[in-house]
């Protein structure tokens, strides 16, 4: 079954000009897989992840022909009920540990403080779940880090802290916004290996925000490119490559290659129809509705 | 242009002293450019920042064309030699002074005559032209500032140029018109450079030769050639190169 179903979203923002659309009719579906969005600064993938866990704040306003958690609408809830859904059925990481974690509290009181309130239960039963959390993000010492303060890890150690924290409640879907852009690639990829074990062995759709475009194709199986607040090509993740929009072609032609040396690097030169025109998508249904 | 020799780098006193650079040494020729690259921590933006004077408690030698430095200030005469621009653009513009404001400030204390025609002939260097002249940072995109930030270290008209990691902040659209820029400058003025990053494709891209460091030590001298056929000596190199290529699924 399709976890998340998203029709037509916008996000719009008043301002002295008139109406700034970040977001401009956003389509897709979301199964038990790795979705990749990917598209430059300002291209609204953020605010399409913002958006979708109600975090979009006034004047902002969101719109949508639909956006369905599992066949609810969780469109404009009301905060008291979109709470409930927030941390405990859709979970978001964000670029920077550092911004994200409270630097007063110790790690172990931000976990079970985050457990408690979407699970409830006693302080043992939730400091005992926060462990195991942290042992199964790769934490090597999870008694010690569990005293510790964030100020007291290394950035990548608080990115698997912050995993650990979101996924405690056992969410069904799991956004993670930039969450290896400030990491080393040794412990990149250390990160990802261990969403990608929840992915597979809990069945939990991840929608992956990134600007990286080669990470993205190695690691999801499908990806949506943005660009000025619209999916403009949507194709399976092994295919990038091959990629027929000609702003994918040219995000990828600008990149440098180890492999394949050049003198001057192509630069992308923008068309006004990339903002309107036609767009590349195979399919908005996902291809893994029920699974990998 | 620049030899470093036995550079120890350290912060702090003992017993919280922290090494940050241990016995490096490495050579920069006229005209080339060089790459530093490592992960967090490995003490690749210190050496940098050790030569332009930002670190005083460092020990060992710094030949800056053909002169030795000193721990202790640099003169204007190096600043009109050693230029550097940093890695994040949003932060290293005043964000209340004016394009024309920063530049003409930076002339004036290199004590340059003629600023009105430098400052165009400035924006015109870097691909941003006149119109740019009295905007505000905040009128800028990224890639924009770090123009300007490029201008203002031209400006000096220095023969090295130090750049920290200077499209990481960047879209990978806006940092190829960045590389672009710079290797056009540095085949224009016969500029040195020494470049900063994390991204080995980018210094694949711009350097003739690079260091690969680890712990605050260099582990590898290797020409640009080997990075690319993966031919490195060391495990570590190899490694590293093995992890920019991106995610293989476990």
């Amino acid at each position: 079954m399709t976890l998340l179903s998203v029709r037509n979203l916008r996000v719009t923002f008043p301002t002295r000009q008139g109406t700034f659309e970040a977001v401009r009719g956003v389509s897709f579906d979301l199964g038990r897989e790795r979705l990749g969005v990917v598209g430059e600064s300002g291209s609204g993938k953020s605010m399409t992840g913002r958006a979708i866990l109600g975090l979009v704040r006034p004047p902002g306003r969101v719109t949508a022909d639909r956006m369905a958690l599992e066949g609810q609408s969780i469109l404009n809830l009301p905060e008291r009920r979109m709470r409930k859904i927030r941390g405990r059925r859709i979970s978001m990481v964000m670029q920077d540990p550092k911004f994200s974690l409270n630097p007063v509290m110790t790690i172990g009181d931000q976990i079970v403080e985050a457990y408690r309130l979407h699970a409830g239960g006693n302080r043992a039963a939730a400091r005992q779940k926060a462990l195991d959390m942290l042992a199964a993000v790769q934490i090597r010492d999870p008694e010690r880090v569990m005293g510790a303060y964030p100020h007291e890890v290394s950035g990548g150690m608080g990115q698997r802290i912050m995993i650990a924290m979101m996924l405690a409640p056992d969410p069904e879907i799991l956004i993670a916004d930039e969450p290896t852009s400030a990491l080393d690639v040794s412990v990149r990829t250390e990160v990802l290996n261990i969403m990608d074990r929840l992915v597979r062995d809990r069945g939990m759709g991840l929608i992956f925000i990134s600007h990286d475009l080669n990470l993205v194709a190695q690691f999801c199986d499908r990806v949506l490119i943005m660009y000025a607040g619209r999916i403009v090509e949507t194709l399976a993740a092994r295919d990038l490559h091959q990629a027929r929009h000609p702003y994918t072609q040219g995000l990828l032609n600008s990149l440098p290659r180890l492999d394949a040396p050049v003198g001057r690097l192509p630069v992308l030169q923008r068309q006004d129809s990339w903002r309107n025109g036609d767009t590349i998508t195979e399919s908005l249904e996902t291809e893994f509705p029920g699974g990998l | 242009m620049l030899t470093v020799d036995h550079l120890n780098v350290w912060f702090g006193h003992h017993p919280d002293r922290v090494d940050a650079v241990q016995d490096a040494s490495f050579s920069v020729a006229q005209g080339e450019s060089f790459g530093l690259v490592g992960e967090s921590g490995s003490g690749k933006s210190t050496i940098l920042r050790a030569i332009a004077g930002l670190i005083d408690t460092w020990s060992g030698t710094i030949n800056v064309a053909g002169r030795p430095l000193t721990a202790r200030r640099r003169d204007r005469a190096f600043y009109k030699t050693v230029q550097m621009v940093f890695q994040d653009p949003y932060a290293s513009l005043h964000p209340r002074h004016s394009v024309d404001a920063v530049l003409s400030e930076t002339l004036r204390l290199q004590g340059m005559d003629d600023i009105d025609r430098r400052i165009a002939r400035l924006l015109d260097d870097v691909g941003l032209g006149r119109g740019f002249r009295f905007r505000y940072p905040h009128q800028l995109s990224g890639g924009q500032r770090q123009r300007v930030a490029i201008a203002r270290a031209l400006a000096a008209e220095p023969r090295l140029l130090l750049l920290d990691e200077p499209t990481s902040a960047l879209d990978v659209s806006v940092q190829a018109e960045i590389l672009n820029l710079l290797a056009d400058l540095r085949a224009e003025h016969g500029l040195t450079y020494v470049m900063v990053s994390h991204d080995l494709a980018v210094v694949g891209h711009m350097c003739d030769r690079l260091a690969v460091m680890q712990g605050g030590r260099i582990v590898e001298v290797m020409e640009v050639g080997a990075l690319r056929q993966g031919t490195a000596r060391q495990d570590y190199t190899r490694q590293l190169i093995a992890a920019s290529q991106g995610y293989a699924r476990a």
